[in-house]
């Protein structure tokens, strides 16, 4: 039992200090050798262009959702005017960075831990690595320059997609006024919420990269190797950018 | 040259490598042959530093690889090609980019020269008008060409092959060694071939290791091995059921 449970910490402290060498050695590869423009270019689509749709969708609906429970609420104090404000601190703060995130790592996060993992147990990565080709270069650094850039800008649609998913149903279905809904957001969102909300967004960026390349990196044997990389992979990201988000708004609060 | 000294490697309480020594001679074809299951493609890994002993040394003309650091140990990688068992072409790439993937990042070739020599090394392995076909719409053999063609582009100095025939028909099978007998005598690199196929390996090497038991247990000639009186090389050449090597 105490050596089961001696060999499960050895075991936990090795796979922590491997992700932590893995996420260091990625950004020092970033700034030592970005690798190829073609190669970001194509991370760039895969993880920003092709999420456009499900970002789009999802910040519409949770923009609509908020307009929705923002007035019930408000309305109570008769303070539905201030509906504008509530939805945009809402998103601009906190759910557009962090709902962008878990799409983002759902689509794309997944996919990039299939895609080394498969790499890795057909011994792609290990061909690189004989032609005296650093893998990274080629793998990781693309997808984590990609995720800095991809989820700010995704973020900034759910953001905005968001807001008139609100007023469509705050302003159209429910009658608030139009003018008070804008400007009250413009009077009560300040800059410090915007650059709050891309540093969280750049932050996961550089989570759903490490992770999704780290598990597919050391992935297992076998196509169930990759299952298994490939869950935990959607799983720990997801757990980390919740976690990760609290410790950050206590911070830039 | 490539020297190997009292090498041992286990995976957890598996000890797969034992002591092993072995010396790779310049310019030669060796074969290391051995039932399944006995570590002769972590040898091969080995040799080319995708993995580590737990103890003792490996040498590249001279140069230790053991523990080197990255840098170090590409530059000796870049005397090395490979053609992996599953041949690990990259799929997400044409048959053209698998070859020219390194010309492209590691020479200043123009993209003409490129093209005219990755054409060329895919007419040495026969094969032509498949440059724009991705790997899953190859054959098993065809595969194997490409992944020699890879290899071979850069004129390395030593090409390993792990099992570069297995899973083909025989007639493919006779094609692939004959093509690495041609591809050697042009290019003259020391060639290390992990190789199950008996007898037709003692047509292509020059020299044949045996492995057993995490060792070398004995090294020679093809007539040498042939005419070996160890019960285990006997045994192994004969595929006879009954002897020291037993099935699991």
């Amino acid at each position: 039992m105490v050596q089961a449970l001696g060999h499960i910490t050895i075991e936990a402290l090795r796979d922590l200090g491997r992700s932590g060498w893995f996420l260091l050695y990625s950004l020092y590869m970033i700034v030592r050798r970005p690798g190829n423009l073609v190669h970001v270019l194509k991370q760039l689509r895969f993880i920003g262009t092709k999420s456009l749709f499900v970002i789009v969708l999802t910040a519409g609906f949770t923009g609509m959702v908020l307009g929705l429970q923002g007035y019930y609420s408000l309305s109570k104090f008769g303070s539905e005017g201030m509906l504008g404000a509530a939805v945009a601190l809402s998103l601009i703060r906190e759910l557009g960075p962090v709902l962008a995130a878990l799409m983002v790592t759902g689509r794309a996060g997944s996919a990039i831990t299939a895609e080394i993992g498969i790499m890795r147990i057909t011994e792609q990565i290990d061909a690189l690595e004989t032609m005296a080709l650093d893998p990274f270069k080629y793998l990781v650094t693309p997808k984590f320059i990609a995720a800095m850039i991809s989820l700010p800008l995704l973020c900034a649609i759910f953001d905005v997609i968001g807001i008139y998913g609100g007023w469509l149903v705050g302003v159209k279905l429910l009658g608030v006024n139009p003018g008070a809904y804008f400007y009250e957001m413009e009077n009560s969102v300040v800059w410090r919420d915007v650059y709050s909300g891309f540093l969280k967004s750049f932050s996961f960026g550089v989570i759903i990269a490490w992770i999704g390349c780290y598990k597919g990196y050391y992935a297992g044997h076998g196509a169930e190797g990759v299952s298994k990389a490939t869950t935990e992979s959607v799983v720990l990201t997801s757990v980390i950018i919740l976690v990760w988000d609290y410790f950050l708004t206590s911070v830039l609060l | 040259m490539i020297t190997i000294r009292n090498v041992h490697k286990s995976f957890g309480s598996q000890k797969v490598l034992d002591g092993l020594d072995l010396d790779i001679p310049d310019g030669k074809i060796t074969a290391i042959i051995g039932p399944s299951g006995e570590g002769k493609s972590v040898l091969l890994k080995h040799l080319i530093g995708l993995l580590q002993p737990d103890s003792g040394e490996v040498e590249v003309d001279g140069e230790s690889i053991v523990d080197l650091r990255r840098s170090e140990l590409n530059r000796i990688r870049e005397k090395f090609g490979m053609l992996f068992q599953n041949v690990a072409l990259f799929d997400s790439m044409t048959v053209f980019e698998n070859v020219a993937f390194q010309l492209q990042e590691k020479t200043s070739l123009s993209k003409g020269e490129i093209r005219s020599k990755v054409l060329a090394a895919l007419e040495d392995v026969g094969l032509k008008n498949i440059e724009n076909k991705f790997p899953d719409e190859l054959s098993g053999g065809m595969k194997k060409r490409v992944g020699l063609a890879r290899a071979v582009v850069l004129n390395p100095k030593i090409i390993l092959f792990d099992e570069p025939t297995t899973g083909l028909d025989p007639i493919i099978k006779r094609a692939i060694h004959q093509l690495i007998k041609d591809t050697h005598a042009k290019f003259g690199f020391t060639a290390v071939i992990v190789s199950h196929e008996i007898p037709d390996i003692f047509d292509v090497a020059q020299n044949i290791a045996m492995l057993f038991r995490g060792r070398i247990l004995q090294y020679g000639t093809p007539e040498d091995i042939k005419n070996s009186d160890d019960p285990a090389v006997r045994q192994f050449i004969s595929g006879s059921l009954d002897g020291p090597i037993q099935m699991i």
